[in-house]
């Protein structure tokens, strides 16, 4: 995701004059020092423009990722051109950027390049249905049933008011729900995203039109990667404890 | 002991008995306002199809839901009840409210459209943005610039009759600012998608082919 091309920085740095260990002068003497400075790049999907056919069609990735996607992260790298924010990687980026609240220029494009990302790496051809193992597990314990995590994801989908994206997260070593608007995502509030669905109407204008509801079936049917949430939930036990029977003391 | 009260939201009529009795409410429905031109009048600047969609399904989606939030309002028994649905009733009503000046803000050019201003509207924009074309310039600037959905409008302070330019987010009313509406553009993608897909700019600078200058200077004349 971020490249880093190196450059030489000609920065002063206070060097005793050699062989005067205990003498108190000091001189300036310019040093070379290699910063790394990272251009975001666009990352291609994990799947052919096409792939997704006839869920999601070709025409729309063309202009989601290759359009949307693309000018986020390519008017991202002229905001911080020259900025100390361009030697954060995008993650960092996203939560000092939001500033609390108050947001800095780059973060709705620091934003909205990450939960794209996310979103890409959230679906795969082949996919949809129902999850296995620790996943089905912990939908069954935090929302009741699986039909109830996709009822709730999907009245979160319609009631989001205008863009934004809905989220299966996890907070407070529970599973939930989430919707946010625009560029927010759960990073900001220190929670673990699994899976995402883009609800602006540019995600699903081309094959669906208005009808967000059946976009949101699809979403769940046919596209998203259940493979990825347990991924990501593996990788988020190394953080957080769900809940697993510790060693019993003698 | 029985009040008859005229609410503020003209489609409320609610007598209210005395308290062991239940509330009755009589509720205006709110209906879709026939688009004043035909769905392919305004082409190529917009396409049939997409005027099609807004205005059957995008505005017809905020009436329905407005009409039936409004209906839970008068069943809903406690304030925690009232106060989830205001954010159903401002998206919803905001929406109806928008797209019915929208509509009217447009017109085919053989109807008036893309004709620029006369009378007090072109003097007043005149001396406060110097000339039309920077005031087009202005409402294109912010309309790119909002983030997510939105609008674009000129709007009018009241009292000093001065014009501006201001943008909302969703469907908030421009009231809201405490502006009156005089032009709105929609910058909601289903306003333009399937014709400009993510190129706003270029709907931006279209537009203007097919606004109705008359409709807005008649805004500001009443105002």
């Amino acid at each position: 995701m971020a490249t880093c091309t190196s450059s030489l920085f000609y920065g002063p740095r206070l060097l005793p004059l050699s062989g005067r260990r205990s003498s108190p002068e000091l001189s300036w003497r310019p040093q070379q020092v290699v910063l790394p400075m990272a251009k975001f790049e666009l990352r291609t999907p994990p799947y052919a423009l096409d792939a997704l056919e006839p869920h999601m069609s070709k025409q729309t990735l063309e202009f989601h990722w290759g359009k949307h996607h693309r000018a986020y992260i390519d008017n991202l790298n002229k905001q911080i051109d020259g900025t100390d924010l361009e030697r954060k990687n995008l993650e960092e980026l996203v939560k000092l950027s939001y500033n609390n609240g108050n947001p800095q220029a780059c973060f709705n494009n620091a934003g909205q390049a990450w939960n794209h990302d996310f979103f890409w790496s959230s679906i795969y051809p082949g996919g949809g249905g129902q999850p296995v193992g620790e996943v089905l597990e912990l939908i069954e314990r935090d929302f009741g049933s699986f039909e109830e995590f996709a009822k709730e994801f999907k009245a979160a989908g319609v009631s989001q008011f205008g863009s934004g994206w809905v989220w299966l997260i996890l907070k407070d070593a529970k599973l939930s729900v989430l919707k946010t608007s625009n560029a927010l995502n759960p990073l900001i509030w220190g929670y673990i995203p699994l899976t995402v669905v883009d609800v602006w109407e540019h995600a699903y204008y081309l094959d669906f039109q208005n009808r967000r509801p059946d976009y949101l079936n699809t979403f769940l049917d046919k596209l998203i990667s259940w493979e990825a949430v347990a991924g990501r939930l593996a990788r988020a036990k190394a953080f957080v404890n769900l809940g697993e029977p510790t060693i019993p003391e003698k | 002991m029985m009040i008859m009260l005229h609410s503020v939201s003209r489609n409320l009529i609610c007598t209210i008995s005395a308290s062991f009795l239940p509330r009755t409410c009589a509720v205006q429905q709110e209906v879709l306002p026939e688009l004043p031109y035909d769905y392919n009048a305004l082409e190529p600047v917009i396409s049939a199809e997409i005027m099609l969609l807004h205005h059957q399904k995008h505005h017809q989606a905020y009436v329905t839901g407005f009409n039936k939030a409004l209906e839970q309002l008068t069943t809903a028994s406690d304030p925690r009840a009232i106060v989830a649905l205001q954010s159903a009733i401002n998206f919803n009503g905001g929406g109806h409210i928008n797209h019915s000046i929208f509509w009217n803000n447009l017109a085919p050019p053989k109807e008036g459209g893309g004709e620029p201003p006369e009378g007090n509207l072109a003097s007043a924009i005149e001396s406060q943005f110097g000339s039309l074309d920077n005031l087009i310039a202005k409402l294109s600037a912010s309309g790119a610039g909002v983030q997510g959905s939105g609008w674009v409008w000129l709007g009018l302070i009241k009292d000093s009759k001065l014009l501006k330019v201001e943008t909302t987010a969703n469907q908030d009313p421009l009231a809201a600012k405490g502006l009156v509406p005089l032009l709105g553009i929609d910058v909601w993608e289903h306003a333009y998608y399937l014709q400009y897909k993510n190129v706003r700019p270029d709907y931006l600078k279209n537009i203007w082919k097919v606004v109705n200058w008359s409709d807005v200077a008649k805004r500001y004349d009443s105002a």
